[in-house]
């Protein structure tokens, strides 16, 4: 199919590369999230209070949970990455489709987190209800919290996605066929990962140091 | 170049004399620099034209001391420059204490201005020659930018904030004023005239014209119907901080921080109380936004500010 | 090598063998990429230059009296838009870049083919965006997009627009990723970085900037298009936001892009003046010092855009002093394209007009660029027409004259055949008289006060306007030249040989035009870039 490999040299030549690609586009993301995480910042330092408030409504039970269930989501990616390495393509297969089982898992809980902050009127553009003193903070809270989590939401369904085809693609080709592929989901995955990492703190554990 | 002073090198203020020396300066150097690298280019081009006879044995690929020499120099002007600029521009930024201060609201697409006094006009700007005038601004909708060319002087207005700019006439006459910053159709036409005039002149100008009471005045009464008073007062059971000679004092935020009580800072305590929490207090003042519009807060700032001077007129029922 | 393409060659260049629609729309072949992309901005430039006519006729008038105010908004808007991001973002990069960055590193194809054509069907379904919002009745935020006007108060299509420059945003993306794999992986074997033709080095460094910029573009432009449908937000003071936010942002995001704009040309320039001095580019190393110093520095001046903002006044100084410091790899730049020619033996073919132009041009609108970055004089100077001048200086007295040299320099190998080499002169003369004309009023213009984004202004301006605007006709002329005659060799020039100039660099190693598969053997013995003393004492 790939009538383009010719311009590769080897097979390790196209790994390398296709690595390097993903590295690149990784740094693209990793900016992608910058203005956000900035005009966080900045509300941070004009709404404190505010901020700490409305951190507070956020469902920390289900936070915790998911931010559980994503690194264990990312073990099973290594695993995958591993078992790929040293094809063994059932082991890999079975790796990628619990990863994406388990990146499901998080997108329903965060589904139900969303659902009861839309019904506490916590949506900023549908009745928002606050604390009146607050509420110009929370709103802003509030906003970034859906831009943030929404758009990590939107990554992890692309990596549920490639990894889904992958692992089925692994029935009828080869491990070391698909290696490259799994590897680079396997990194693009880790970043997801780290992104709500990143995410979790500063959304859900603001009032401890607000 | 013109009458008005927008003329390159004849600047109408204060500051803008040295602003001129400054760009003088800067295009004395650069077309220095511009002659210089045009005419090594054009020289080169003759003499090394192909087929001319030339000397062209052992060309240097690269010349070490050379290209320091031309790193280190640029480097070397470039402070002098930046340091000697940035020395101008901080003047911008500190006007002098005796300035007088004048108000300007800028709005879709005009600039509305009120002095001390009460009185107001409309894209015109009156001013006493020799004497620093200090504006502050603000805008009612979109970004503005207030921009006197014979001045040199330009500052954006902002919606939510106050943002100042001050300038000594030292000359009579009338300058154009432009909104710089574009702010949507008639950007273009949002434009009016600055009249520098004797002092005296000045000052009948300002006693004559539609009297409204004075800004400070004005501000009181807010300050009453509004209820600000109700707390704010030393006589009221809340628990408020009171507001004389609050100005420019520095304020203890419940945060820890402090903070400097500038117009901004007053304007965003009575908008967005919870913003800044005074050190001691309970966050209890509701936010006054929606409630009071610009007018209403330019008055209740001037008397904020005038009650640091006199005892607030609170005795009198 | 043969001095004409053998038959053989011609058989398979790649500009033969599937000649249908078809096989150029998906075509992976980045050659043929390449000029997918040259026909695009073509098209988008004269489009942005019909904008700019009808701008400069309006002004040459005080009062507004061809199009009304709103109009006028929407012009200059597109204008800005269209030239920038459909013009001269990918000019360069995604034309010549696509064409040569291959060849010169000995190279088969870019790393991801596949991406490549996928970014250029991203440019042009974003150019479909921008073409509707233009049919829609236009844009009228200016290219700059400040909040809250952008957000709340303009009554145009400003989602619209937003989401076609959004798109295009990742075409730039993926192009420049795909260059920097490219240099870093597909390099022959012996093509070590430091031979790398400069013009390989400047798209290096453009693509890290593309790659890390334009993304905080793209976000802040959805939280823009968010805020005005929501009508909530982070940018509007009446939301509660800061509309400071929103211009950090943007410049964070476009002062790197001036520099995505300038670093190819600076590419270009330091191919031809080497070629056609017969000599060896002055200080090679010292060079890509350069461009890289520029790409990195060029990350850390936006705030220069916004001293007159309301941003504090230590940010200012800091902005300015960095700002300056931006300025010394540029400076060594044009002192070592000087000095390339000393003791060189000068040939001035089109080419070597154009590139010569394009170190003039950008020394001027560099040197300005100081004013600007002096604190206390761009308080004066900012939102004048001496803005206005320093960047047509570099972008299109640069930039566009080096794409055009670019075009002349490299045309007989794209298309096989020599353009008229008279025409190319005249034409070359005739855009240089034209921009100056056009140009340096402004700068007087501006130092004047004249504000811009003025459709009416006050008349002690009137004068240098109608200079001008007469440039902006002759500048029109010399543009549609090459159009016309460059077009004309692509069928009726004479054929090219494989190498015209006698230049070094693998491009010229190959056949003109170039085989499907680049090469037929991957070049071995790679040499020394710029080496051209030794071939002309030979
Ligand atoms: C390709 C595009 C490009 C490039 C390369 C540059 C390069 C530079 N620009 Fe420019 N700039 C723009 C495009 C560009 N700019 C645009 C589009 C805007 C306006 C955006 C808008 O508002 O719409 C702008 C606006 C702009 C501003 C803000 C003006 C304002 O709105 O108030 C400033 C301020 O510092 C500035 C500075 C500089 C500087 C210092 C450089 C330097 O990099 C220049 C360095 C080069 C030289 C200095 C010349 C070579 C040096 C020598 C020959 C020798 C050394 C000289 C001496 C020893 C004196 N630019
Ligand atoms: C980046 C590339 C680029 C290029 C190549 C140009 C090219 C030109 N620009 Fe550019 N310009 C900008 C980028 C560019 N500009 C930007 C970013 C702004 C700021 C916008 C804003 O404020 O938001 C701006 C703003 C701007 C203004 C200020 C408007 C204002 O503030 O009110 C003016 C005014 O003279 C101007 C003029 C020109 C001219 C005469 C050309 C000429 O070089 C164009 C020459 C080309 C042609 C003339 C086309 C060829 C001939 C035809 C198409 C004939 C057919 C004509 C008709 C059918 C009418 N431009
Ligand atoms: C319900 C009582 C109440 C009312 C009514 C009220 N305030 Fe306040 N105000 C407070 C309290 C309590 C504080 C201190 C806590 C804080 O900073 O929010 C305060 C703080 C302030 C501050 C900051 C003072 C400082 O020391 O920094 C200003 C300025 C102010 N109020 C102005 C006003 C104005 C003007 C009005 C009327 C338009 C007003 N207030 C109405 C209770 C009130
Ligand atoms: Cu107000 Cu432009
Ligand atoms: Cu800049």
């Amino acid at each position: 199919m790939s009538s383009h490999a010719a311009h590769f040299e080897s097979d390790s030549h196209r790994h390398e590369t296709a690595e390097l690609g993903m590295w690149v586009f990784l740094a693209t993301e990793l900016m992608f999230f910058g203005p956000l995480l900035l005009g966080y910042a900045v509300g941070r330092e004009m709404y404190g209070q505010a901020f700490a408030a409305a951190s507070r409504h956020t469902d920390v039970v289900i936070g915790t949970i998911n931010t559980a269930v994503l690194l264990t989501s990312s073990l099973f990616m290594a695993l995958a990455a591993a078992a790929v390495r040293s094809d063994r393509t059932r082991m890999t297969m079975r790796c990628l489709l619990l990863t994406a089982a388990l990146g499901v898992v998080f997108l329903v809980l965060k589904g139900f987190e969303y659902l009861s902050e839309w019904q506490e009127h916590l949506v900023p553009w549908a009745d928002f209800r606050f604390e009146p003193r607050l509420r110009q903070g929370a709103g802003y809270f509030y906003y970034l919290y859906f831009a943030m989590t929404g758009l990590h939401a939107l990554h992890l369904t692309i990596g549920i996605v490639a990894s889904i085809v992958f692992a089925l693609r692994l029935r009828v080709n080869s491990a070391r066929a698909l290696a490259s592929q799994v590897g680079v989901t396997g990194l693009y995955w880790h970043f997801v990962d780290m992104i709500w990492v990143f995410l979790y703190p500063i959304l859900y554990l603001v009032e401890r140091h607000g | 170049m013109n009458p008005n002073g927008e003329g390159l090198f004849s600047a109408a203020s204060s500051l803008g004399h040295t602003v001129d020396v400054l760009f003088l300066s800067v295009l004395g150097v650069t077309t220095f620099v511009a002659v210089g690298v045009a005419g090594a280019i054009l020289y080169f081009s003759i003499r090394y034209r192909h087929g001319s006879k030339a000397d062209r044995s052992n060309p240097p690929a690269r010349a070490r001391w050379i290209e320091i020499t031309w790193t280190a120099t640029p480097l070397a002007i470039f402070l002098g420059l930046f340091i000697w600029s940035s020395i101008v521009f901080s003047r911008f930024h500190r006007p002098p204490e005796s300035a007088l201060r004048v108000h300007v609201l800028a709005r879709q697409w005009m600039w509305k201005v009120e002095h001390d006094n009460g009185r107001r006009e409309i894209d015109e700007l009156h001013v006493p020659v020799g004497q620093p005038v200090e504006l502050i601004m603000t805008s009612q909708d979109v970004i503005h930018s207030f921009f006197v060319p014979a001045f040199r002087v330009k500052q954006d207005v902002l919606p939510g904030r106050y943002t100042s700019l001050w300038f000594n006439a030292t000359r009579a006459g009338r300058f154009n004023l432009f909104c710089a910053e574009y702010c949507g159709t008639d950007h273009a036409r949002m434009t009016g005239t600055v009249v520098a005039m004797p002092p005296a002149e000045f000052a009948r100008w300002l006693a004559a014209g539609p009297q409204r009471d004075d800004l400070a005045a004005r501000g009181f009464t807010i300050y009453r119907r509004a209820g600000c008073s109700g707390c704010h007062e030393a006589a009221s059971t809340v628990h408020a901080p009171p507001l004389e000679s609050l100005y420019g004092r520095q304020v203890h935020l419940s945060d820890g921080s402090t903070i400097v009580a500038d117009d901004t800072y007053l304007r965003d305590s009575i908008l967005l109380p919870e913003k800044q929490i005074v050190a001691g207090y309970a966050p209890i003042m509701p936010g006054f936004k929606g409630q009071l519009d610009e007018d209403d807060l330019t008055a209740l700032l001037a008397y904020i500010r005038s009650s640091e001077e006199t005892k607030p007129m609170s005795t009198s029922p | 090598m043969s001095s004409h393409p053998s038959r053989a060659f011609h058989e398979n260049s790649y500009l033969h063998g599937g000649f249908t629609l078809w096989s150029w729309l998906t075509t992976r072949d980045h050659k043929r990429i390449a000029l997918l992309y040259m026909i695009s901005i073509t098209g988008f430039f004269f489009l942005g230059g019909a904008a700019a006519t009808i701008i400069r006729i309006e002004l040459l008038t005080p009062q507004g009296d061809l199009v009304d105010a709103h109009t006028y908004n929407e012009l200059f808007t597109a204008h800005g838009i269209i030239m920038v991001w459909f013009f001269l973002i990918p000019s360069i990069p995604n034309t010549l870049g696509n064409f040569l960055i291959p060849l010169m590193i000995g190279a088969r194809e870019v790393a991801f083919p596949r991406l490549n054509l996928a970014s250029w069907y991203i440019y042009t379904l974003g150019g479909l965006f921008v073409l509707a919002t233009l049919l829609f009745g236009g844009v009228d935020t200016g290219w700059t997009f400040y909040t809250p006007f952008a957000t709340l108060f303009s009554n145009s299509n400003v989602v619209l627009a937003i989401v076609g420059v959004f798109v295009v945003g990742f075409s730039s993306i993926l192009t420049g990723l795909n260059f920097i794999v490219t240099v870093h992986r597909m390099r022959a074997p012996g093509m070590t970085w430091f031979k790398l033709p400069l013009f390989v080095w400047a798209n290096y460094a453009t693509s890290i900037i593309l790659v890390l910029a334009t993304p905080v573009l793209a976000m802040t432009l959805c939280l823009i298009a968010f805020e005005r449908i929501t009508r909530i937000g982070i940018f509007d003071p009446s939301l509660g936001g800061d509309p400071l936010l929103f211009q950090h942002f943007f410049w964070f995001y476009s002062h790197p892009a001036v520099y995505i704009m300038v670093l190819p040309a600076m590419g270009v320039a330091s191919e031809i003046i080497p070629c056609f001095a017969r000599n060896r580019i002055f200080g090679y190393r010292f060079m890509t010092y350069a461009i890289l110093g520029i790409a990195i520095i060029g990350f850390l001046v936006w705030g220069h855009h916004m001293f007159v903002s309301g941003q504090s006044m230590y940010a200012s100084v800091v902005f300015s002093l960095l700002s300056f410091l931006v300025a010394i790899p540029s400076a060594i730049k044009v002192f070592n394209w000087t000095a390339t020619l000393y003791k060189g033996s000068i040939l001035f073919a089109s080419p070597m007009l154009y590139a010569l132009g394009f170190v003039g041009l950008f020394t001027i609108g560099g040197l300005t660029g100081l004013f600007l970055a002096a604190a206390a004089l761009d308080v004066h100077l900012t939102d004048t027409y001496f803005v206005i001048a320093h960047f047509h200086y570099i972008m299109v007295g640069g930039t566009v004259m080096a794409y055009l040299g670019g075009l002349h320099f490299w045309w007989p190998k794209i298309v096989g055949r020599m353009y008229p080499e008279t025409w190319g002169r005249i034409a070359a003369v005739v855009i240089f008289v034209g921009f100056n004309l056009t140009f340096f009023p402004q700068y007087i213009a501006g130092a004047m006060g004249m504000p811009r984004r003025y459709h009416v202004y006050s008349p002690e301006y009137q004068l240098l306007n109608v200079f001008s605007s007469t440039g902006a006709g002759m500048l029109a002329i010399g543009y549609l030249l090459p159009l016309v005659y460059l077009v004309w060799a692509m069928f009726r020039g004479k054929h090219a040989p494989a190498n015209p100039w006698q230049a070094t660099g693998l491009e010229w190693q190959t056949a003109s035009p170039p085989p499907k598969e680049n090469f037929e053997t991957i070049p071995e013995n790679i040499p020394s870039p710029y080496d051209y003393r030794s071939r002309t004492r030979s």
